[in-house]
């Protein structure tokens, strides 16, 4: 009876029966509202989590310092973007994109992607994670397909084959830890358990860690869309619906960074094997200067935030590749605000394809005049994104470079450039985007803004100050990571 | 461990790799798909061998599902489906089959060198197992990418996860193994939806009226 107490089985349960729900529930209205209801229920377990952490929820699932931020963040992003969901789904049926059984179709699945994220984070065991991950990438992939179209069927198709080579490629170096796990600690399970590999790993053999640890990079990293891996992900945003785009951006990619730092932790334990991060740094670097360059030919508005996403990736990878106390500390804390912010502009993106009719950029023009709210708060947003004060962004990018120049000097500058050949396209965009004449449809903007600004307020808020307790929260967690 | 077991285990393992060098070059689809069925038969009884040598039945289960879905069912279907996509017949082109074979052995002694000298901590079976699921694994990729037809990327693709079946298998003891292949057999599932799916897409192409329905909706 404890265990169904416990509010960690909880946050795997509401969504498991919200999806069986939602399938039977023909009438779209009804199903959009449970999606929310459930959405909220499982933030509301997370929440509890957070303050009230019972004792460990049985062998399969784990609850520590750093798997609850993830988890906090993903269900708070979920319940917004059930929200937002409502209101853009409705719009959808009306211009007949979608049919009401297609709806039936996406809230079920919907929260079978919410739980399948859940587990993953909450999941003691690796190949548990591993199986949950493919089960969140299927149901992104049909969700990226729904509209049916040749670009969304292509795009969902080029996901499919490439997220398939990368759970591929995670699934042999997850098989390669088990095996250099199992003479150790013996056949089954604990060779599996996180806790286990932790603690044991200094007596592992770093030959066979090493190449595991390059698969579950690639693998993962391909999930995560580090450059060169990440060629699935501007179509799947693009072609997807727009929820499912905030999802993917705010909320996949954090679980795929996730599982990097869980195999990172193992590594760091054994002093023989390779230092995991200046590959991971490389990979990072590499991976914001490309993204930045790629954000300057981008015609389409949804491509283009998630070429920036692709940015954003390379730098959460590149803090905790520096690692140390300091930059794991800003790489949580950029994930964090990236989760937020970004999720917010696909919401933002959302409405303004809506009105306008169109993902073009260059039929998108002077939004501040022709919708004062929608322009500015789109405005505040790219201000965010694009790492300036006053917003958390910025915070955490300063954390990141001032650690950088503080430890690898060198590489802080190609570090720096990246950063700045993005804020240039960000804002060539944006000032073509905001300003200028008015094109495109007038009508109104009838979806409430409420969950973009709740985002945008807390990034904000943090970016002025960080309460102490999450202060000293995230410092035990970056203490932890190594 | 008697030394027929480890012999019996090789020998099945190194037929999966030797299976992968001959779908490395199929030129047609048919005998494509063949040789992908007579691989997971191997990997089936590879996979039946290692539940008898390991003491592990619950791996009896991976190896049915190899055997009745891999081996059977999906070459079925795939016949099925290439001839009513009318590709049955078309050769395709694949790049250079010498070069290609070449770049496959380079790549099955990179995984020998790499995997046999690494993992001399881990037990003697696990090891020529990881090997040689390497070797295969690695031959998978280097067809997807050297083809350009959907359906020859997907085989590849399904001799990747052949080769993740065995690695799985091969390590002892590891929990979980029979849900993966389950979830695995999903996936693939899902890819020869997504073949049906690519059908629907090209008859749009031409004469649909659902077509006409999309358009208006999309274009006011």
């Amino acid at each position: 009876m404890t265990e169904l107490l416990n509010p960690a089985t909880g946050i795997l349960f509401v969504p498991a029966a919200a999806a069986l729900l939602l399938t039977l529930v023909p009438s779209y209205r009804i199903g959009a509202w449970i999606n929310v209801a459930a959405a909220f229920v499982t933030f509301g377990c997370a929440l509890v989590l957070l303050v009230w952490r019972p004792a460990q929820p049985g062998r399969l699932l784990v609850v520590d310092d750093l798997n609850i931020v993830f988890i906090v963040l993903n269900t708070l992003v979920g319940f917004t973007t059930s929200l937002f969901s409502r209101g853009y789904i409705a719009h959808e049926l009306e211009i007949g994109r979608l049919k009401p059984a297609h709806l039936r179709f996406y809230h079920a699945m919907y929260q079978v992607l919410m739980g399948a994220m859940n587990l993953a984070l909450l999941t003691s065991i690796t190949g548990l994670m591993w199986v949950a991950i493919e089960i969140a990438t299927l149901t992104t992939i049909l969700m990226v397909g729904i509209y049916r179209t040749h670009e969304a069927l292509e795009a969902a198709w080029k996901y499919f084959i490439l997220g398939s080579v990368g759970i591929a490629l995670a699934l042999f170096g997850t098989i390669l830890v088990y095996s250099v796990a199992q003479p150790i600690v013996g056949n089954g399970l604990p060779a599996m358990t996180w806790s286990t590999l932790t603690e044991n790993a200094a007596h592992f053999d770093p030959m066979i860690l090493n190449i595991a640890f390059v698969f579950l990079l690639l693998g993962y990293g391909t999930k995560a869309g580090l450059v060169p891996l990440h060629a699935w992900l501007p179509d799947a945003h693009a072609e997807g619906p727009t929820p499912i785009s905030a999802v993917l951006s705010g909320l996949l990619l954090n679980v795929a960074i996730y599982a990097i730092l869980r195999f990172k932790m193992v590594l760091a334990r054994n002093p023989e094997t390779i230092a995991p991060g200046p590959v991971m740094m490389t990979m990072g670097l590499v991976t914001i200067i490309f993204a930045g360059l790629m954000l300057y030919r981008r015609r389409d508005i949804k491509r283009f935030f998630a070429f920036s996403s692709v940015e954003h990736m390379g730098i959460i990878a590149f803090a905790f590749g520096l690692g140390g106390p300091l930059a794991n500390f800003a790489g949580l804390l950029h994930m964090a605000m990236h989760s937020l912010t970004k999720s917010g502009i696909f919401f933002a993106v959302g409405h303004i394809t809506r009105i306008k009719g169109t993902q073009k950029i260059n039929e998108i023009t002077g939004l501040t005049t022709s919708h004062p709210l929608l322009g500015w708060i789109l405005v505040a947003s790219v201000v965010a994104i694009a790492g300036l004060p006053p917003f958390g962004v910025f915070t955490s990018e300063f954390l990141v470079v001032s650690s950088a120049f503080a430890h690898r000097p060198l590489l802080a500058l190609p570090l720096v450039v990246g950063l700045l050949i993005s804020l240039g396209a960000l804002f060539l965009r944006l000032n073509s985007i905001a300003f200028g004449e008015p094109s495109g449809g007038m009508a109104s903007d009838r979806m409430s803004p409420l969950p973009i600004l709740f985002h945008l307020g807390l990034v904000l808020m943090i970016g002025i100050f960080i309460p102490g307790p999450v202060v000293s929260w995230f410092q035990h967690i970056a203490a932890s990571l190594g | 461990m008697t030394a027929f077991a480890l012999d019996m285990s090789h020998f099945l393992a190194g037929g999966l790799v030797l299976l992968s060098f001959t779908l490395l070059y199929q030129d047609r689809l048919p005998p494509l798909i063949n040789a992908y069925g007579i691989q997971s038969l191997f990997l089936s009884l590879s996979v039946a061998w290692q539940a008898r040598i390991q003491d592990a039945p619950e791996l009896l289960v991976t190896a049915a599902i190899a055997l009745c879905f891999k081996a059977v069912v999906i070459p079925l279907v795939l016949h099925r489906l290439i001839r009513n996509l009318g590709i049955h017949r078309t050769v395709e082109t694949v790049v250079g089959i010498g070069p290609t074979m070449i770049a496959g052995m380079a790549l099955v002694g990179l995984s020998m060198a790499l995997m046999v000298r690494a993992t001399s901590g881990i037990d003697v079976l696990a090891r020529e197992d990881l090997a040689f699921a390497l070797s295969v694994i690695l031959l998978g990729l280097l067809m997807m990418v050297t083809r350009r037809n959907a359906v020859s990327q997907v085989v590849g693709f399904m001799s990747v996860e052949n080769g993740l079946i065995l690695a799985a298998t091969g390590a002892k003891g590891m929990p979980f193994v029979v849900e993966m292949s389950v979830a695995f057999s999903i996936l693939i599932a899902f890819i020869v939806i997504g073949i049906f799916l690519f059908r629907i897409r090209e008859r749009f192409d031409s004469v649909d009226v659902a077509i006409l329905d999309r358009f208006r909706g999309e274009r006011p």
